[in-house]
């Protein structure tokens, strides 16, 4: 589904990804692991558009889509949250929700003053949606308070929301259980794997959690010094000496 | 004074509050709502009255013509000369976004406020132009000709006041809209709005554009109203920086806290005068100085004390459902 090729990165001196190849079977939640610095969310930010690789080809279903802004990688159906959550902090939660359909009538200027009826009708529509998943992340009783008071594990859960509410095919979850507890970690495991199952969604996500790697993750890619180190199934990649040697420094052996 | 006097001084107080208000809406929906950080409203001011009045007045003929240069002449209706204002500024503002929008927020504001000085110099310097130094005059004035000139400002005030409702309630209907939610992510996170789909440098340019040409009617009214304008009004102090003030002494993201700051503000600035009248003749010279100190020392204790304003930004924007 999304196939990365050679891609390579540098800042100044620093080869933040180095010749990277990897792809991302549809259907699967792939785990992406990795020791600091090996390139894991400098990836993500060529794949999303944030940043343009200086070498290498990224395509999601057949199709290029290096080099491309946020925006299209958008309208190709690829979301991806953020480490330290985005949200809009000094708009509802609802609102939140609300503006992530692309394309809508009442984005355009002249339709909110000669087409309200349209854009009311859609305006709507996108509310009950935005309702509904709302109800599934279990946020529906804070929808009117601004996103930027709610706590971290909460942010974690609005940007899943928010994912959703994109319609995506694939999704990258950049450290989604960061800096929450092990009951919202459960939580969050659970509803990640329903959207897999019954939206076909795809994930792709950066974890340093093992358990939550180990649990929800198949297959597992590990990046090292800028490029793919190892693939596999999690218990393969556990016993992977290579892996050990570079992500845990060997004092496991 | 006697009351009709202090009636005259009123109206016409309101009149430049008014015309004020119509620049802090402008600069609302760059700043407050965006977060385009224009420092050059004097530019879109000065370009929206030179456009309205070379719209409306006739090309200077006979002796005039050696005294009075300008570019063109076209003798239109005041209306032309507002919309031929507006457009004009939204021209430049999309000259001025081309290069800028695409870079951080510092470069607008550097940018802005650069454009905002040659505009004035430029026309401070070519005669050919619009008449230099000197400035252009008598820019009609709608419906003069149903009250006697003395009474004229009530008319004025009115027409004022009508076009402040009306863009006001254009913007409050589209910011209200989808396209406001847009405008308010971009100004929230910038990264992640391009990552919900959203266009940013379009959107950018959209608030850019839409806020210069309310400008460019503002400056458009304030030439009308004076019948006389001339490079040295437009100055980044009265242009921009008074306008600022009332943005955020009124409310940034609040179209009405736009307006009230603009009539609070101006009317503390007006005020401020007749209390320096009563200093001795040798501070007399230096009270506009003064009446600028208190001012900004006034900005300070609303950025210190009242962070959003008289009337703050309202947490539910959207009222188009429920």
């Amino acid at each position: 589904m999304l196939e990365v090729k050679d891609v390579e990165k540098s800042f100044g001196g620093l080869k933040a990804v180095a010749g990277c190849t990897l792809s991302v079977q549809e259907g699967t939640i792939t785990g992406l692991i990795g020791p600091n610095g090996a390139g894991k969310t400098t990836l993500f930010n060529i794949i999303t558009g944030f940043l343009k690789p200086d070498k290498g080809e990224i395509s999601f279903n057949g199709k290029r889509i290096d080099g491309l802004a946020p925006h299209q990688i958008y309208a190709r159906k690829i979301y991806r949250t953020f480490q330290i959550t985005r949200e809009f902090a000094q708009m509802t939660v609802l609102e939140n929700l609300m503006i992530m359909p692309y394309q809508q009538i009442g984005e355009r200027i002249w339709n909110t003053w000669f087409r309200p009826k349209a854009v009311l009708m859609q305006e709507k529509e996108i509310k009950e949606k935005a309702l509904e998943v709302l109800e599934f992340v279990e946020l529906i009783e804070l929808k009117d308070e601004y996103a930027g008071s709610l706590s971290g594990g909460q942010k974690k859960l609005l940007e899943i929301a928010r994912s959703l509410m994109a319609d995506p095919k694939l999704v990258l979850l950049d450290e989604p259980g960061a800096g929450i507890n092990k009951t919202l970690m459960k939580k969050l495991v659970t509803k990640i794997e329903m959207l897999r199952e019954e939206r076909n969604i795809t994930f792709l996500l950066i974890e340093h959690d093992m358990d939550l790697v180990m649990s929800l993750c198949n297959p597992v890619i590990v990046m090292s010094e800028g490029k793919k180190l190892a693939e596999g199934l999690p218990d393969e990649i556990k016993r992977n000496p290579q892996v050990l040697e570079a992500y845990l420094g060997g004092q496991y052996r | 004074m006697e009351f009709s006097g202090i009636l005259s001084y009123v109206v016409s107080l309101a009149i430049m509050a008014g015309i004020y208000a119509i620049f802090c809406l402008g600069l609302n929906i760059q700043w407050g709502y965006t977060g385009l950080f224009n420092i050059g409203i004097a530019g879109f001011f000065c370009i929206g009255a030179y456009t309205s009045a070379m719209i409306t007045t006739p090309m200077p003929s006979g002796i005039y013509a050696q005294y009075v240069h300008q570019i063109f002449g076209l003798n239109l209706p005041f209306i032309f000369g507002l919309l031929g204002a507006a457009i004009v500024c939204g021209i430049i503002a999309l000259l001025i976004g081309i290069p800028t929008l695409r870079l951080g927020e510092d470069y607008l504001a550097i940018a802005t406020l650069g454009i905002a000085e040659t505009i004035r110099l430029i026309f401070n310097n070519e005669q050919w132009l619009a008449n230099g130094p000197r400035g252009l005059m008598d820019m009609p004035q709608p419906f003069h000709n149903l009250v006697s000139p003395q009474n004229y400002n009530y008319i004025y005030l009115v027409i004022t006041i009508i076009a402040m409702i009306i863009i006001y309630m254009a913007i409050e209907k589209a910011i209200r809209s989808p396209w406001g939610r847009v405008l308010r992510a971009i100004r929230e996170d910038e990264g992640s709005a391009s990552m919900s789909g959203k266009d940013i440098f379009n959107f950018k340019m959209q608030s850019l554009i839409f806020g210069s040409m309310v400008m460019g009617i503002g400056g458009a009214l304030y030439a009308h109203y004076t019948k006389a304008i001339s490079p040295s009004v437009f100055t980044p102090l009265y242009g921009t920086f008074i306008i600022w003030v009332m943005l955020m002494a009124g409310g940034s993201g609040n179209n009405k806290g736009a307006i009230l700051g603009a009539y609070v503000i101006w009317g503390i600035w007006v005020g401020t005068k007749f209390v320096t009248d009563f200093l001795p003749y040798t501070l007399q010279s230096r009270a506009p100085y003064i009446r600028f100190l208190i001012i900004g020392i006034l900005l300070e204790i609303i950025l210190l004390y009242r962070p959003q304003g008289l009337m703050g930004e309202e947490k539910r924007i959207s009222k188009l459902i429920d």
